[in-house]
């Protein structure tokens, strides 16, 4: 799950780290009254929508008078930011966030994110703050510097000193520098993130170090002991179809093509959309029904496919296993009828009462086409959208 | 013989008396030698009861030392699974399998190094299967986990995967055209697990009854990257790789905690490259995997 910045710095708070004053606001007089109980005469007005590259769409403008936070709130809010992260259509802005300027000296970045390779959670920082990570991470690798901490003991002085100096944090700010790293390990582990990330991290010209803007993933499976953080959610940044696809336990994704797809199990999902593609068609979606797929979830599953406009054909692909295909049959026999589905069905079903199953989409009297394997399956649907 | 288990293996069930512990205990038990094999299941709240005639111990430890079990199954719900872990591993288990799926990342980060740390420190290693994985077979043997029996056929060769249904895909395919298995093991699809790719083609490797494996992998993570270039080196059996996702989006999380693309090396094609590179017969069609092994025998 996803959170905005400012709920970010709002967290980074909780957790003691340093953070330039500000207020989140959801219309323009709400800004205007910000600015001007912040004070001072310099404003960033920020746009807060979930994606990164907010500053390169627009998104994020400096206000040197009140009339100016009117002017620059009005411009921001509600328009439609396209960032790299977006996609073409961008994404509605619908929050800002209002700070305080910021004496910016010097630009750093550090994280903290769990890496699977080492089992350890690993504290990345950088000279090169305010940048793309992914780029400084392909162009000047040697710029990012890295240490794994063992949970069980957590962040040491030595190694939060080692990335502090390492980034080039002058003597002065070292102290604070550190205790900023401590505290954003803290906050990571305690919050269940699987992403936390300062960037950038600034010094100001008084030698002060300050969080500027944060980015915040979290475990969807720890979620349940977060309930101060589920409040963070907000679902005007999800995909609606995701959102009613997870009331059911359906793992769905909308992708571009136009065959839909709905399959029992993650990797066969996977394996299925990569069929679709190689026998010349693209997938409409990753659809994961899970191991107990019953009458009601694969109506469901139909229904939040068929939404797409651009699905012109659906492939079924399940391995009966535990959960049999008979069972799976009779849902798709259902679904189908519920739906009054007019785009061409291919069942691809294998496994324990495949034949029963079988003879439940025939005697259905409905155009189901029937296939054995998956390249089977792919070959019939990607011919019969055609 | 075959990897990890086989029909005299004794079998501790952590989460017996749970819904999905009950049910799949009595599938491993209708199994094979299965009625020899679960000879344990722990519930502090009913020890000293039984369930399919299984008895029922306060602990893994008590388990253990009442029947001799050295490996045990967990279905104990996430909240408390990496808990369940601990205790196999605090028991000296050789192996624990857990089945649970959604153990937040967290619990699984600080038992895995807990365990390391037990090894480090002169303890005896407990090997961790999973978590969210299917479990692990020898056909005709020993089942434990939640796979389908019925598909699978005793025979020499290997499979290994993240994923469950795929898994079965590939025992299908095998099965279909002749071709039995020594042991199919399901790694499982989190981001911190135990046992990875590596270790199982090790395990494939040195097993005399294994004489080529499918393996098989996803988006996400350095893990079947790795096994590739440990086998480019020490494998002496054929192997087939596949890894689903050729069309999954960056930044998405495929169904799977672990199946989500963050870098430009944990892509499937980037993999599919690697594995190639290091020997594998790799095939982009999940349809072809059986027989694609076929003809390297």
């Amino acid at each position: 799950m996803k959170i905005h910045e400012y709920q970010a710095k709002e967290l980074l708070r909780k957790f003691g780290v340093v953070t330039p004053r500000g207020k989140a606001c959801f219309s323009v007089d709400e800004a205007v009254e910000a600015a001007r109980e912040l004070g001072g005469s310099v404003w960033v007005v920020k746009a807060q929508i979930h994606a990164g590259g907010r500053g390169k769409g627009g998104g994020v403008k400096l206000a040197r008078s009140l009339d100016e936070v009117r002017t620059i709130a009005g411009q921001i809010l509600g328009m439609q930011l396209v960032t790299h992260q977006t996609g073409a259509g961008g994404q509605k802005v619908r929050r800002l966030l209002i700070e305080e300027g910021a004496d910016i000296k010097k630009e750093y970045y550090v994280a903290a994110l769990t890496d699977r390779a080492t089992q350890k959670v690993a504290m990345m920082a950088s000279s090169e703050g305010g940048m793309d990570i992914e780029e400084v991470a392909h162009n000047t690798p040697e710029k990012i510097i890295k240490v794994f901490v063992d949970p069980q003991v957590g962040l040491t002085d030595a190694q939060a000193q080692q990335l502090a100096k390492g980034i080039g944090v002058p003597d002065a700010s070292l102290a604070q520098a550190v205790d900023t790293l401590k505290k954003l390990y803290t906050c990571y582990m305690e919050t269940d993130a699987s992403l936390a990330e300062i960037n950038p991290l600034i010094l100001e010209g008084s030698g002060n170090i300050k969080a500027l803007d944060a980015k915040f993933n979290f475990d969807s499976n720890a979620l349940y002991r977060h309930p101060e953080i589920v409040e963070y959610r907000d679902l005007d940044e999800e995909d609606a179809d995701e959102i009613e696809a997870s009331k059911f336990d359906l793992a769905y994704i909308s992708l571009d093509g136009n065959i839909g797809c709905l399959v029992n199990g993650a990797g066969l999902a996977m394996a299925t959309m990569d069929t679709i593609k190689l026998f010349g068609a693209e997938p409409a979606n990753f659809l994961d029904v899970g191991g107990g797929a019953t009458t009601e979830k694969v109506t469901e599953a139909f229904k939040i496919m068929l939404k797409n406009p651009k699905v012109k054909g659906i492939l079924v692909n399940i391995f009966g296993g535990i959960m049999r295909c008979d069972t799976i049959a009779t849902g798709v026999v259902a679904a189908a009828k519920e739906v009054k589905l007019s785009v061409p069905l291919v069942v691809r079903m294998k496994g324990t009462n495949e034949d029963l199953g079988k003879q439940i989409l025939k005697d259905s009297g409905l155009p189901i086409i029937a296939a054995d394997t998956m390249a089977e399956a792919a070959t019939k649907i990607v011919a019969a959208v055609k | 013989m075959s990897i990890l288990i086989n029909k005299n293996t004794k079998v501790i069930t952590q989460g017996i008396t749970g819904k999905t512990g009950q049910f799949h205990t009595e599938k491993c038990i209708e199994y094979a030698n299965g009625k020899k094999c679960f000879v344990a299941g722990v519930n502090p709240k009913k020890a000293g009861e039984k369930i399919f005639d299984v008895p029922i111990y306060a602990s893994v430890k008590e388990a253990k030392a009442e029947t001799g079990a050295t490996v045990s199954v967990i279905y104990v719900p996430p909240a408390g699974a990496a808990d369940a872990i601990w205790e196999a591993c605090e028991a000296d288990l050789d192996l624990a399998i857990c089945i649970t799926e959604g153990i937040p990342v967290r619990d699984m980060l600080m038992v895995r190094n807990k365990m390391k740390a037990k090894e480090a420190a002169g303890g005896k290693k407990t090997l961790l299967l999973g978590p969210n994985c299917p479990g692990l077979i020898t056909p005709d043997e020993i089942k434990i986990g939640i796979m389908p029996g019925h598909i699978h056929r005793k025979g020499r060769i290997g499979v290994v995967s993240r994923s469950g249904t795929l898994t079965y895909e590939a025992v299908a395919q095998l099965t279909e055209i002749g071709l039995g298995q020594s042991s199919a093991v399901g790694i499982g699809g989190d981001p911190i697990n135990g046992l990875k790719h590596i270790d199982v083609m090790q395990m494939f490797n040195d097993d005399p009854e294994t004489d080529a494996v499918i393996m098989i992998g996803e988006i996400g993570g350095p893990d079947e990257a790795d096994a590739a270039r440990w086998c480019k080196d020490n494998m002496k059996k054929p192997v087939v790789g596949f890894i689903a996702g050729v069309t999954a989006p960056a930044g998405k999380r495929m169904g799977h905690a672990g199946a989500l693309i963050s870098g430009g090396a944990d892509t499937a094609d980037a993999k599919l490259a690697i594995m190639e590179e290091c020997g594998f017969k790799v095939t982009r069609n999940p349809s072809e995997m059986g027989r694609l092994l076929k003809s390297l025998l």
